[in-house]
This record gives structure tokens, sequence and C-alpha cells, in this order.
């Protein structure tokens, strides 16, 4: 939803129809983060899109940073039941950096810097659905919420929205990231509430 | 020809590996090869689960996750687990 909402921490979902269920709204970020924050120096960075064909698409920061970057105004649902409703995100849309990448497969693993990794339908990721986003809230993406650059998958789960990114690969079936292979949802969509297998 | 148990012949030596705190256990790092007592590890709680460090590597030994209903452990990184017998 593209408005910004004023609710108080812990209002209940009943008053707020912007809220999944079983979800409570903050207004702080909460850090989660399954190890420590890796120190990524920009001038070492590269994102880079893997196939079956062997023919990576890959970006250092520079060119990155070259690409088209849309505005995105998004809610954004935490599995451990927190949702922040209106959050203000700038980056690089999917669907520019699938331009040129052919693949047969229908999945891609997301892979981080620091070695998380979470798995998503590729139905999932385009047509304007998710963003490797630099900025939050006008400001360049801080270490601890993920910088230099994460995905930004809204519509599902946020641990789906890999912090300090550093490439996707394609896959034949959907096998299941860090997260996924230990109880969480291989698909997590907050308004049907799939949080766990 | 070879024979083999079934896997309740496993209720008394896992009974006996899971009998007492397991902070105080001996895990082998499957990635460096450190060898240390779970309690010197580093546990990343800010997160869906619990995601367990090597003290010595920071890779995962170990991941867990309480669902409400359940509880999942994954030993991924942990090999030799030992306690005294
Ligand atoms: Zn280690």
């Amino acid at each position: 939803m593209a408005v910004i909402s004023r609710g108080f921490t812990g209002r209940p979902r009943e008053s707020q129809p912007d809220l999944p269920p079983g979800q409570y709204l903050t207004k702080d970020f909460p850090v989660l983060s399954a190890g420590p924050t890796p120190a990524i120096d920009t001038a070492d960075w590269s994102f880079v899109i893997k196939t079956e064909t062997g023919k990576d698409a890959s970006w250092n920061w520079e060119e990155f940073n070259a690409l088209p970057k849309e505005d995105v105004t998004t809610d954004i649902h935490c599995v451990t039941r927190w949702s922040k409703l209106g959050t203000q995100w700038r980056g690089v849309s999917l669907d520019t950096l699938f331009e040129n990448v052919e693949s047969s497969y229908d999945y891609v693993m997301v892979h981080s810097y620091g070695g998380y990794t979470t798995n998503l339908p590729l139905d999932e990721i385009l047509d304007g659905q998710a963003w490797i986003a630099t900025e939050f809230e006008g400001e360049p993406l801080t270490p601890d919420h993920g910088g230099p650059a994460r995905m930004l998958v809204p519509h599902l789960y946020f641990w789906k929205s890999a912090k300090w990114v550093r490439g996707i690969t394609m896959q034949r079936d959907d096998n299941p990231g860090f997260w996924e292979q230990n109880g969480y949802h291989t698909n997590g969509d907050p308004w049907r509430e799939e949080r766990y297998w | 020809m070879t024979s083999h148990l079934d896997g309740n012949a496993l209720a008394g030596p896992l009974s006996e590996l899971f009998r007492d705190d397991m902070t105080i256990a001996t895990g082998r790092c499957a990635h460096c090869g450190d060898v240390s007592v779970l309690a010197q590890a580093l546990v990343y709680d800010a997160a869906p689960g619990w995601a367990v460090r090597c003290r010595a590597c920071g890779e995962v030994l170990m991941v867990i996750v309480r669902t409400g209903e359940r509880m999942m452990v994954d030993l991924r990184g942990v090999t030799a687990l030992e306690v005294p017998a």
C-alpha cells in the first residue's frame, strides 16, 4: 500500500486492514540477522546472475548504480510478527536485471555476503514485485539493514528480502534456502500466513 | 549378509547423549575442525530462529527453529558431538 500510516506500536490488526493476520505494527525497524554484519567495500562488491547456460550477467557497484532505479513505497512484514507500513526504498527492479538473462529454470536461489541464502520462484520476483534496494528513506542503505544492497520482495515475509546480496543463481527445483531448510515456508506469503512448513 | 538393527536401538545411546546440559557437549566444526564445547559457540538469536556459529571460523554449526508447536534442530555444521560416557 502506498499510504503512509501512523499506527502505534502493538496496535492490533482489527483496526488496521493493512496488517496481515498475526502481525503487529511497529514504527522501529528491528535489525534481524543470522550472523555478523559483513563489512562490504563497494569497490569489491558485485552482483551476479548465474544460469545453466554458463553465461553470467554481472555488475560491479558503478555499473549497478548506472542502471535505472525506481522509488518504491511499500509495507513490509517480518515473520517474527512485526509489520512496518509505508517504508520508502530506492533500487533496481529485478525486471531490469533479468532483461538479458536466458534460463529455462523456474526458481532462484538468492545468495548473500556472509553465506545467507533464500529461495524463490522466478514468478515472485519479476513483473514489478522485487528490487535490489540501495537506499532506505532517502539515505544509502546502512550495513545493519543490508547495505550496500539488499533484496526487496515486500509481498512476501521479509526473510525473503535477503540482506547483503551478491547474486542470484537460477535453479531447476525449488531447493530451500537458509531458513526454508529449517521449518520456514518455501513461499512465505504473509496474507496466507505461510510461516512454517 | 550384513545385518542391521532398527532405529529403536538408538533409544539407549541417544538418551545418554541428550541426558545432560548439552552446552557442555563438545562438537567439532565441520568447516574448520575447531573442537569446543557448545557453550563457546556464538549464538545469533535476533532472527527467525537461532543460528549457532563456530567461535573460530564463524560458519554455521547448528540452526534451531521453534514454530510454536514444534522445534527443529539442524546440526549441519557439527561433527563428532561428544559427551562424557
Ligand atoms: Zn569452524
